[in-house]
């Protein structure tokens, strides 16, 4: 099998199974909390229910309002079909390092708040506000977090990342699990999930995400949600690829396409887990404790650096 | 056990050890300060019988068990009971806004390993790269004491320094004699004592654990007189 | 003499005769005419020379012009080639804007000699050879600015704003004059030739360093000397706010470039040049950026804006030099190129975005973001071009914006363990500082695009906008086709930038840029890092067009209702977010630095729990402005009062003054 179909695979595969993921961490949740939930395909049927009907637009809603959801699903594709799941050495890997990645997600949220922002509801305006504000303070944590991991490696694209991680025999590295830990604590505030943002609430002043997705219907709202899903997903390889790539394969056989392929259903699903016990044993935080969170992360990842320095490169 | 491994578990724990000097700056509640508090003594225990092993020195045992038994155990039960009986408000109250806070503490931190960076190069020992940690450990203590309002959390932060010097003195020359050890753990645990016999007379006196109206009384008693 | 100089002199004419226009040109019609061709001409000319001067090399050149002892000594090398080019790019689409812009103006005479003399002083400090020669350009400069920022001088702001321009700019031009006499003493003459290969002591390298950082600082807008910025910018006519936002602040940072790498030269840097010069990027970008966020005048956020820019500017810069210090040779290369690459970048999306702004002044007649709305429907094309330098500022792919921030950060996270532990930390620091000051952009360009385009239209001024002419239009389109174009391809510019680089710090990136043709930008090696901008593009172009296929019903248009609001239709226009209530997460977050004044005052005639009328009001100052600038006024007043009762004494004073000035010099001097 040539890299390139191993490419493709990949993220048709990201793509069909992020509702899926989204359906897991739903029904772990649901289970935590003695209930039997909706089902581990309910996402699905959602899409399925939503690309059928129809859409209706306000009268006043201008062509950015008609192709956000276009742009955020592309983009966010896009920055998934970039992040190598199974293979350790894609084609398309060299496109984008991981500071283009981060701007690519960036570049969906920029046309999503615009979007909130077009009706001229009320709502829209709050839910970009809020958006854009965290999504910022966020900005220097991730951006530390990735500068403690290229440091090792020197380097910032993936694949260099990866093999440089597999290749060095294991050892206890406190910068590395600083780093993970600020990502783990960037990657829930970016996908709105508890404690920053609650996927499941209905009341509007406590909505986010939620907000600037309200006026959506039909088929727009499905590739607005598809992403969002998409994006989770994504996180969630990234963590696993930049620290825990064991398993994944160099060379685009069969057996070894498979092996990583299980590898990797196995460790995403132990991280969604851990997301749902975090999720259901935590109460989301009131809205201005958020940038303390933010700034909790950012010294984490601080701290990584300066345990790299201090302990790593001296010895 | 590898000394490689060895050494690698000292590095962890000093990491964890700045994490925990960090956290205790963080918290907004008392009891979780003290959750912390206990465990930074736990992780000293496990670094100094983590030393002990690799340096084969008995006496260290000694002084994990007693860290475990002080500094994990006995001194948070003594100040749960002190806040408990005194119906303190339960949360910390700092001087300046907690991401300020931390922007100070990073920076000292930096700056304790610019201190020691030279220094740390002519030691030997196999914890010579914790010796930058347990100075910022101690330095974030004091700070501790300085940013807060409330007597009990100055005296956890006087505590967290006495930790950090212990870890020094772990990192810098193998542990203390055990003599010394044992004389500096008494005279903390009889000051933890008299803190907890002065906090009560403290309260009964001016109703209140708070440093600045204490300073506002004894300046309206003087204009009484 | 190569065709190059030749070019970049004819550009320079051709301003010449447009400032000596209005004397045969009497008509505004004919004025306004005159004035965006010869300019254009001008803009195209510098261009090209630009261009010219980078591939072909340049040339010295000494004309008979100026003092009898001291000719004017011109130079076209690869940075003066560089930031011609950089003149020309945007004078050119700003030319053929003035020509729509102008045209309800009846009184043009002093815009046309001022802005071409502008135009020549800013060309001729980028070309001169010699100290007398800059300067000289350089007050052109500054003063015909002066006329050009008071043009609408019947408002009292606009002349404050003025005084307080013209004051800084002299201030700026002060320390420019001291670090170059420091160089004159070193070197014995005006001609940078002799400069550069004078030896320097540390002391008076450092003098001179600093004396030049803070004059061009001053000038290009540098925290905490910026105060003027936000004034001036603002009550300029926007094609003259393009040109000073676009090309002046460059024009003193390639007078900060010159004297610091060039006759100083790049080995003689000192470690803490750099991490000044970093240190004052990086908080320059996010103080910029912070106030940016609670402007709600248009004009003054971009201005705002410009002061972040400038900060990234230097952030690049800083690095290079703290890496060529430490003898990374490669790297500084890279953050050299990172920061002249942001330069040309910012110099276009600025442009835009003040031409932009313009089209919106035009159209509705206020500045103010809390009138507009809605003016998407009312002015398609600008709001389309609009997005693209919003897109662009908030260094988002595939525009340009986000090349030279990607390769800044390159820089930054490339770079090995320097000195002692405080540099090693700064690096990262400021790293993540321009991280959150991109971020806070695209979130402050959220908002303007937000308020300004989309949403309902908050007042009369909105409803009734109509769209700008096709001069406006056109003059607009270039930079954001330049925009794009530089973002797509970057391999192909970067080895045109290479040439300066290579001429300051005798280092070259050619070779790893092209490393794996022009569809990849791979700064050092392709292990390290590479993007590909056509290939991002052109996949999202696929991707969207085979979802939009698939998913576009076919033949039916979308059915149009009232908006969903969560069941509450019966919203009016003040009910939106506006631009105070947009950044109002962030003046709570960050209100320790503001320091907000805020008055709120609510109405309850008839009963306490029922409010008739609510008045809020915020306003967030500028606190160098405050702590700073202010203070130093109060203390000057101060002074000049206690010295008044000196000019009030008889003339026994007087000669008592010259008596003992007489005893005193003939006492030193005899």
């Amino acid at each position: 099998m040539s890299s390139a179909s191993v490419q493709i695979i990949q993220a048709v595969m990201l793509l069909l199974f992020a509702p899926l993921a989204a359906g897991f961490i739903s029904t772990c949740k649901a289970r935590l909390q003695n209930r039997r939930g909706a089902g581990v395909l309910q996402p699905w049927r959602n899409l399925r229910k939503l690309f059928k009907k129809e859409v209706v637009m306000a009268h006043h809603a201008s062509w950015v309002f008609r192709f956000a959801p276009y742009i955020v699903f592309t983009a966010t594709l896009m920055a998934a079909s970039v992040v190598p799941a199974l293979l350790v050495d894609t084609p398309l890997s060299l496109t984008a390092d991981v500071i283009a990645l981060v701007a690519l997600l960036a570049l969906a949220r920029f046309f999503l708040a615009l979007a909130g922002m077009d009706i001229g509801t009320a709502f829209g305006g709050m839910g970009a506000s809020r958006e854009m504000t965290f999504s910022a303070l966020a900005e220097p944590a991730m951006l530390m977090s990735i500068f403690v991991l290229s440091l090792s490696a020197h380097s910032t694209n993936l694949t260099t990342m990866i093999t440089h991680t597999i290749n060095t025999p294991f050892a206890l590295h406190p910068s590395l699990a600083f780093a993970m830990v600020a990502m783990v604590m960037i990657a829930v505030a970016e996908n709105g999930r508890i404690p920053i943002d609650n996927p499941t609430t209905h009341l509007e002043l406590t909505m986010i995400h939620e907000a600037m997705i309200l006026e959506y219907s039909g088929r727009h709202l499905a590739l607005l949600e598809w992403a969002a899903m998409v994006k989770l997903l994504l996180f969630s390889t990234l963590i696993v690829d930049l620290f825990m790539p064991w398993g994944m394969t160099a060379q685009a056989d069969l057996t070894g396409v498979a092996i990583a392929l299980g590898l990797w259903m196995v460790k995403v699903a132990g991280l969604l887990f851990v997301l749902a016990l975090f999720e259901t044993s935590m109460a989301k935080l009131r809205l201005f404790e958020v940038p303390e969170y933010l700034s909790g992360a950012f010294v984490i990842s601080f701290l990584g650096l300066l345990s790299y320095y201090m302990l790593e490169v001296g010895a | 056990m590898s000394a490689i491994l060895i050494q690698q578990l000292v590095d962890g724990f000093a990491a964890l050890m700045l994490l925990t000097s960090f956290a205790l700056l963080a918290q907004h509640r008392m009891l979780s300060v003290l959750h912390w508090f206990a465990g930074q003594g736990l992780l000293l225990a496990a670094t100094a019988a983590i030393v002990a092993y690799g340096t084969d020195n008995e006496e260290l045992y000694i002084s994990a068990l007693m860290a475990l038994l002080l500094k994990g155990m006995l001194l948070p039960w003594l100040l749960r009971r002190v806040i408990r009986q005194l119906h303190v408000h339960r949360e910390v109250e700092p001087l300046m806004n907690s991401s300020m806070t931390m922007l100070v503490a990073l920076g000292v931190t930096l700056f304790s390993f610019h201190i020691i960076q030279p220094i740390e190069k002519t030691s030997l020992l196999m914890t010579r790269d914790s010796m930058a940690i347990a100075t910022a450990c101690v330095l974030l203590g004091m700070l501790m004491m300085i940013t807060r309002k409330k007597a009990i959390t100055q005296v956890i932060g006087f505590l967290a320094v006495e930790n950090a010097l212990f870890f020094a003195a772990i990192g810098a020359t193998n542990g203390m004699p055990l003599v010394v050890e044992i004389g500096i753990a008494f005279d903390v645990l009889i000051a933890a004592l008299i803190f907890g016999l002065f906090f009560f007379q403290i309260r009964t006196t001016f109703d209140s654990l708070e440093v600045d109206t204490m300073n506002a009384h004894l300046i309206h008693k003087d204009d009484d007189e | 003499m190569n065709t190059a100089i030749i070019l970049a002199l004819a550009a320079c004419s051709m301003a010449l005769i447009a400032a000596l226009a209005p004397l045969l040109l009497r008509q505004p019609v004919a004025q306004r005419t005159g004035l965006s061709l010869l300019l254009a001409a001008s803009g195209l000319l510098a261009m090209i020379a630009g261009i010219c001067g980078l591939i072909l090399g340049g040339d010295t050149l000494i004309l008979p012009l100026g003092l009898p002892w001291m000719p004017m000594h011109v130079r076209l090398d690869a940075l003066a080639s560089f930031f011609c080019l950089v003149i020309g790019s945007l004078l050119l689409p700003v030319a053929i804007y003035s020509q729509g812009y102008l045209r309800d103006e009846t009184r043009l005479t002093s815009l046309a000699i001022f802005m071409p003399l502008f135009v020549l002083g800013m060309l001729g400090v980028v070309l001169s050879d010699d100290a007398f020669t800059f300067m000289l350009f350089w007050e052109l400069m500054s003063v015909s600015s002066y006329f050009l920022v008071t043009f609408k001088h019947e408002n009292l702001e606009n002349r404050k704003a003025g005084f307080i321009y013209l004051l800084m700019a002299h201030m700026a031009g002060l320390l420019i004059l001291g670090s170059f006499a420091v160089l004159y003493a070193a070197a014995g003459s005006f001609e940078f030739s002799a400069m550069r290969e004078a030896a320097i002591s540390p002391f008076w390298a450092s003098a001179a360093f600093l004396l030049a950082g803070f004059g061009f600082g001053t000038k290009a807008g540098v925290v905490p000397l910026h105060g003027w910025l936000p004034e001036a910018h603002p009550v300029a006519p926007s094609n003259v706010s393009a040109l000073m936002s676009g090309i002046m602040l460059k024009v003193a940072i390639f007078g900060f470039i010159r004297v610091c790498w060039d006759l100083m030269g790049s080995g003689d840097f000192q470690w803490w040049w750099g991490a000044l010069v970093l240190a004052a990027g990086s908080s320059s970008a996010i103080t910029g950026v912070l106030m940016a966020l609670q402007q709600h005048d248009l004009k003054r956020l971009l201005a705002y804006h410009s002061i972040e820019n400038i900060g990234i500017i230097l952030i690049g810069l800083g690095l290079s030099m703290l890496l060529a210090h430490f003898g990374h040779p490669m790297l500084a290369a890279l953050g050299l190129v990172a920061a002249l690459y942001h330069t040309i970048n910012h110099a276009l999306f600025k442009g835009l975005l003040f031409m932009g702004a313009g089209a919106v002044l035009h159209s509705t007649g206020t500045r103010d973001m809390e009138s507009m709305g809605g003016l998407i429907h009312r002015m398609p094309w600008t709001a389309a071009l609009f997005l693209v330098a919003c897109l662009s500022i908030s260094a988002l792919p595939p525009f340009n914006g986000f090349v030279s921030e990607w390769l800044t950060f390159q820089t930054a996270l490339m770079a090995p363990q320097m000195g002692g532990a405080l540099l090693t930390a700064i690096v990262p620091f400021s790293a993540a500082m321009l991280a959150l000051a991109g971020a806070l952009a695209a979130t402050c360009f959220v908002k303007v695009f937000g308020v300004v385009f989309l949403g309902h239209a908050r007042s009369e001024v909105a409803t009734s906008a109509h769209e700008v002419d096709n001069w406006m239009k056109v003059g607009m389109a270039i930079p954001a086709v330049f925009c794009l174009l530089l973002g797509l391809l970057p391999v192909l510019f970067i080895p045109l930038m290479d040439r300066v680089p290579q001429l300051l710090l005798h280092a070259s990136l050619a070779d790893s840029i092209h490393a794996h043709g022009w569809l990849w930008l791979t700064p050092i090696d392709v292990a390290h890092s590479s993007y590909s901008a056509p290939i991002v593009l052109i996949g999202m172009l696929v991707l969207g067009g085979l979802a939009f296929w698939l998913l576009h019903p076919k033949g039916r248009t979308i059915r149009r209702s009232v908006m969903w609001s969560c069941g509450n239709p019966h919203v009016n226009a003040r009910m939106q977010y506006n631009a105070t209530s947009f950044s109002q997460p962030l003046r709570r977050i960050f209100a320790g630095i503001y320091r907000a004044e805020e008055e709120l005052h609510i109405e309850r005639s008839r009963h306490k729990l029922l409010a008739d009328s609510v008045h809020y009001a915020v306003h967030v100052g500028d606190m160098a402005v405050q702590y700073l600038y202010q203070p130093i006024g109060k203390l000057t007043l101060y002074i000049a009062k206690l010295l008044q009762h000196e000019h009030q004494r008889g003339i026994h004073a007087y000669l008592a003054y010259t008596f003992i000035t007489i005893l005193f010099l003939l006492a030193v001097y005899i």
